[in-house]
């Protein structure tokens, strides 16, 4: 008890604690989308392109994560427009654009005059100790922002990564809405930068939302478990990490993967429970419904 | 101002619209009208053009010439989107995340809620949709637990949801069960009772036949067929032997003798 009391009384974990928790909210928050829409991978792509943004930084002497951040957010849009107009051969032009990131993200940091592999490695996996009130500055704000496009616009947003098509037809301004969703993933690998790492970034945008939908039969209810499972991992990725001096990043995932396995096991005799409540009644009333439903 | 009083009483026009999927002519001069009121069927084969027609009064698929004009209003500067209902063909709506079907038909209101906040009317239109398609007590059920049948209704409902006065819907039938199609047709003769007008692709006429005003049939991205629904079950333009020269626009049967290579008819 005493040890946990000594954690949030330790300055840098406050802001390890602060990170975590907005992490913890905002991966999932717009990772939802990503999986409506079968884009699970955008996230990691985005990572990939945001190594060039943390060069950059270095080699500028800037603060990364804002390097990282308009960098992240012109590959998302560059991914979105490929999406649009590249038919043919997207994805070569998408691997182009992850490997070129990565490579200028490497190449950049080791031209920066204080720049190492090693500083590169914390951005990569995540890293406790280099959390800066800074960074924790930033990550507040884009995290809001966040918050705000994924909440403000569930409605919109569902409508649009649900089907596209319709979502035209009702109106919404479906190209704008898919930027914004490309704009918001990039704002969001930027904020989990830090904790999580630009490698393992996508995995907490994907790996709550898959373990909230083992359980759940509504958008709304997956969102908010995936939220709630979010903000737990990383919390306790971020203690243990502490405690056990080992790679937060890491451990965050893979206890977002274990509750993954939790849920699922889970999931099939809930199911199957769920079937049976229904099995009995579901049958003679579909048919005996139907005619009547004719009448109205 | 300049309009006729017949052209602004059609709620679709389109007019020798043309249109290519990749390099090939898909549509090729298909003049379509659906009047206030009206239920229009859209016929023909598989490559017929019949889907992308539909899918260009909507947008989807851009015209390389021709126009098209919702409510008397050119594509392009139309939007009033609440107006109009449409039904895609349901492989385009599945998502990847579980959504239950009120969430599914609510997003139907939006043309209506442009904000994304729904008040307690848009809640009651959308409920009134579900109960339409007979699905109230499923309400709250995964769309990804249905059968086909069930989440074709739940599609419409969602067309139905922003109350609309034309519904536009693409192969609403297709592998729907029988007692789901009663519904649907149920469901449709209201709609139509109420006045709102209907343009609907479909692959044979089934248990919608008694609402058909007018049949259209394409073949080979062009009109073949336009007029009263035929009165046996033979539907002209399926079949190329059942084809007569009254049934044909006489382009069609110059290009058909032509053997204009479509790739489509095998």
């Amino acid at each position: 008890m005493s040890e946990l009391l000594d954690i949030f009384s330790t300055p840098f974990m406050q802001r390890a604690l602060i990170a975590a928790v907005l992490v913890g909210i905002t991966a999932p928050a717009i990772g939802i989308y990503l999986v409506q829409r079968r884009q699970s991978l955008m996230g990691d792509g985005i990572g990939h392109v945001a190594m060039t943004g943390v060069g950059l930084g270095f080699l500028l002497s800037a603060s990364p994560i804002w390097t990282a951040t308009a960098v992240a957010i012109v590959g998302s849009v560059a991914m979105e427009l490929i999406r649009w107009y590249g038919k043919t051969r997207g994805d070569i032009a998408l691997a182009m654009l992850f490997y070129g990131g990565m490579a200028g993200g490497v190449l950049l940091i080791n031209l920066a005059p204080t720049g190492s592999n090693a500083n590169l490695s914390s951005y990569l996996f995540g890293s406790l100790s280099t959390v800066s009130s800074q960074d924790v500055t930033a990550i507040v704000v884009l995290a809001a922002f966040v918050v705000l496009v994924t909440m403000g616009l569930r409605r919109q947003l569902f409508a649009v990564s649900q089907d596209e098509e319709f979502a035209r037809v009702t109106g919404l301004p479906v190209r704008l809405l898919n930027l914004l969703v490309a704009v918001t993933a990039a704002v969001t690998v930027t904020v989990a930068m830090r904790v999580v790492g630009l490698l393992l970034v996508s995995a907490l945008m994907v790996v709550p939302v898959a373990a909230a939908q083992q359980i759940s039969r509504s958008f709304t209810v997956t969102f908010v478990l995936a939220v709630a499972i979010g903000t737990t991992v990383t919390l306790g990725g971020t203690v243990t990490s502490y405690q056990y001096d080992v790679p937060p990043g890491a451990t965050i995932v893979l206890l977002a993967i274990g509750v993954f396995i939790v849920l699922t096991l889970l999931a099939t005799p809930l199911a199957r429970r769920r079937s049976r409540a229904k099995a009995s009644p579901e049958l003679p009333s579909e048919t005996v419904r139907a005619p009547d439903a004719a009448k109205v | 101002m300049q309009r006729s009083v017949s052209q602004s009483d059609a709620v679709i026009s389109l007019s020798a619209a043309t249109a290519t999927l990749g390099s090939r002519p898909v549509l090729r001069g298909v003049d379509l009208a659906v009047q206030r009121g009206e239920v229009v069927a859209l016929l023909g084969a598989n490559g017929s053009g019949k889907s992308t027609a539909v899918r260009s009064v909507i947008g989807q698929v851009p015209l390389t010439g021709g126009s098209v004009e919702l409510f008397g209003t050119p594509l392009r500067r139309f939007r009033q989107w609440a107006r109009v209902g449409y039904v895609p063909q349901r492989t385009t709506a599945a998502g990847g995340v579980p959504a239950t079907i009120r969430e599914v038909v609510s997003s139907g209101r939006l043309s209506r809620a442009r904000l994304g906040l729904l008040s307690r009317a848009d809640r009651a239109a959308v409920n009134r949709a579900i109960d339409l398609v007979g699905l109230t007590d499923r309400a709250k059920d995964s769309v990804s637990a249905l059968s086909g049948g069930q989440h074709q209704r739940v599609l419409i409902a969602r067309a139905l949801a922003c109350e609309p006065e034309l519904l536009i819907m693409d192969e609403p039938l297709a592998g729907v069960d029988l007692a789901s199609q009663e519904i649907l047709a149920a469901t449709l003769r209201e709609q139509v009772a109420a006045g709102v007008s209907v343009l609907l692709v479909l692959h044979e006429l089934g248990p919608l036949r008694p609402l058909i005003d007018r049949t259209v049939v394409l073949r080979d991205g062009l009109v073949v067929h336009d007029g009263p629904p035929p009165a046996g079950g033979l539907l002209p333009g399926h079949d190329a032997h059942h084809l007569t020269k009254e049934d044909c626009h006489p382009d069609a049967v110059h290009a058909a003798a032509a053997g204009v290579p479509t790739g489509l008819l095998g």
